[in-house]
């Protein structure tokens, strides 16, 4: 879908899956079905997930495996979401967690 | 709801899984529950061939050790029930853990466990190295050979040990141009055969190196890498600039231990294995009685060695459970040996010398 997902490895092959889109800051994007959401912004060209709760500081994935936190973002209305280890999933919402992020009372 | 069984296994890379093919295949009734989609660990990423032994895993690809493991437990399957998408949350006394699946909490009612948390990956101070476009070794690998995605365009590696030296290559070919490899050390730290492999394709290595910060704001846009003398103080004015878009570290790693001070494991410090460590004896038993430990959590290594630990601590498991068994001690001795093998040379100095040390606490050597 974008130049950073690999067509060609002398090692592996990627099965074909399943095109869905979601919604990343209100704007539409694809993806592929059960990837987690992490890895399809990175593909997409997003970087920055969230913005940390002291100094603002922009922020990306790390670990990549669920173990460092520093992907947490609201997912459909659900704050700190490691979506590093979330599948993604038809029409889902994702927006960037602004510090400590906000619950709806 | 509530669960009870023999053997309780937490984690299910290469340790926990033949941790728990031994112990049900001996006989124990096993639960192994891993807080990842799919077993397997973070042998699943990995695409490089093993060194291994003569005789266990020599010369196959990671990928392909963490398929074996996954169809190996399959033969034990009416013994051993697999729960995937499970994190272990805490031990509770009487032998009781607490685990958690889609919001579900159950508790677990064992004889005796197995901890094969892992490791998890470090960081390493330097300026803004909190950008987006940082990351891990073991990250750079999960995105790239799992789910099929190039960090970046261009990256630069931190750190020239053989996770440093092998992620090179992987990016390499993935399609991803390494612009630089850094080491503090004034010699690369891992294999020659790895390093060899990365220099060939024109990759510069930078040794007596390390990197003074990361340049941009929202995302890496380059990095700035200086000299270092002998004491690892950068060198004043040998600072220069070098593009790229993303950054690996690869900087080690740190065992993952919570569950073993939250039960009340003695700890100990050894630097050779990576951080504090869970007391444990050459059974791979730590100093509660009911908890043993294997793979990373008992000191960073690599999946062949954490394969062999996880084989006798199933095997004496499965004895501590049901009794003295001749079968179990086979296994062990043969693990025993093989993991002398595995560790001797001078690759292997430095985990013997931490293993060591461990052993000396426990009064084995």
């Amino acid at each position: 879908m974008t130049s950073l997902r690999i067509e060609k490895h002398p090692v592996l092959s990627f099965p074909e899956r399943k095109i869905v889109k979601f919604y990343f800051e209100g704007k539409e994007y694809q993806g592929y079905e059960g990837e987690p959401i992490a890895a399809a912004l990175h593909a997409a060209g997003i970087k920055t997930l969230r913005y940390s709760p002291q100094k603002n500081r922009a922020r990306g994935f790390f670990c990549a495996i669920g173990r460092c936190s520093s992907c947490i973002m609201e997912v459909d209305g659900q704050i700190n979401t490691m979506t590093c280890i979330t599948p993604l999933a038809e029409g889902m919402q994702v927006k960037m967690q602004k510090g400590h992020g906000y619950i709806k009372p | 709801m509530s669960r009870s069984t023999e053997v309780f296994i937490i984690g299910g890379g290469p340790a926990g899984l033949s941790a728990a093919h031994v112990a049900a295949r001996l006989g124990a009734q096993t639960l192994l529950v891993d807080d990842s989609a799919r077993v397997g660990g973070q042998l699943i990423k990995q695409t490089h061939r093993f060194f291994g032994s003569s005789n266990r895993d020599a010369g196959i690809r990671g990928i392909t050790i963490a398929d074996k493991l996954q169809q190996d437990i399959k033969d034990v399957a009416d013994r051993l029930t697999v729960l995937e998408n499970t994190a272990a949350v805490g031990f509770y006394h009487n032998k009781e853990a607490g685990i958690l699946s889609q919001n579900a909490y159950e508790r677990v009612t064992y004889q005796s466990a197995i901890v094969c948390t892992g490791a998890t990956e470090n960081s390493l101070a330097f300026e803004n190295n909190d950008l987006p476009g940082i990351y891990g070794a073991g990250g750079v690998q999960t995105l790239m050979n799992v789910h099929g995605i190039r960090p970046g365009q261009k990256i630069l590696m931190i750190g020239s040990g053989n996770i440093g030296l092998i992620v090179s290559y992987q990016l390499i070919q993935a399609g991803v141009e390494v612009v630089g490899l850094v080491e503090g050390m004034p010699t690369i730290g891992g294999y020659l055969v790895h390093a060899s492999k990365i220099r060939r394709l024109g990759v510069p290595i930078y040794t007596s190196h390390t990197i003074l910060k990361a340049l941009g704001s929202d995302g890496v846009e380059g990095a700035v890498l200086c000299r270092v003398d002998d004491k690892f103080r950068p060198v004043p004015n040998t600072e220069f600039e070098i593009k790229c878009d993303c950054i690996c570290l690869a900087v080690g790693l740190t065992p993952l231990i919570d569950l073993f001070q939250q039960a009340h494991c003695r700890m100990v410090h050894v630097g050779e294995l990576g951080g504090l460590v869970p007391l444990h004896d050459s059974s791979m038993r730590t100093t509660n009685p009911d908890i043993f430990v294997a793979g990373d959590a008992s000191g960073i290594e690599e999946a062949t060695t954490a394969i062999l630990a996880g084989r006798i601590a199933g095997a004496r498991a499965y004895e501590s459970v049901h009794g003295k068994s001749a079968e179990a001690d086979t296994i062990v001795a043969e693990a025993r040996e093989e993991l002398r093998t595995l560790r001797s040379g001078s690759t292997g100095e430095r985990i013997r010398w931490g293993r060591e040390r461990v052993l000396k606490e426990v009064g084995e050597c």
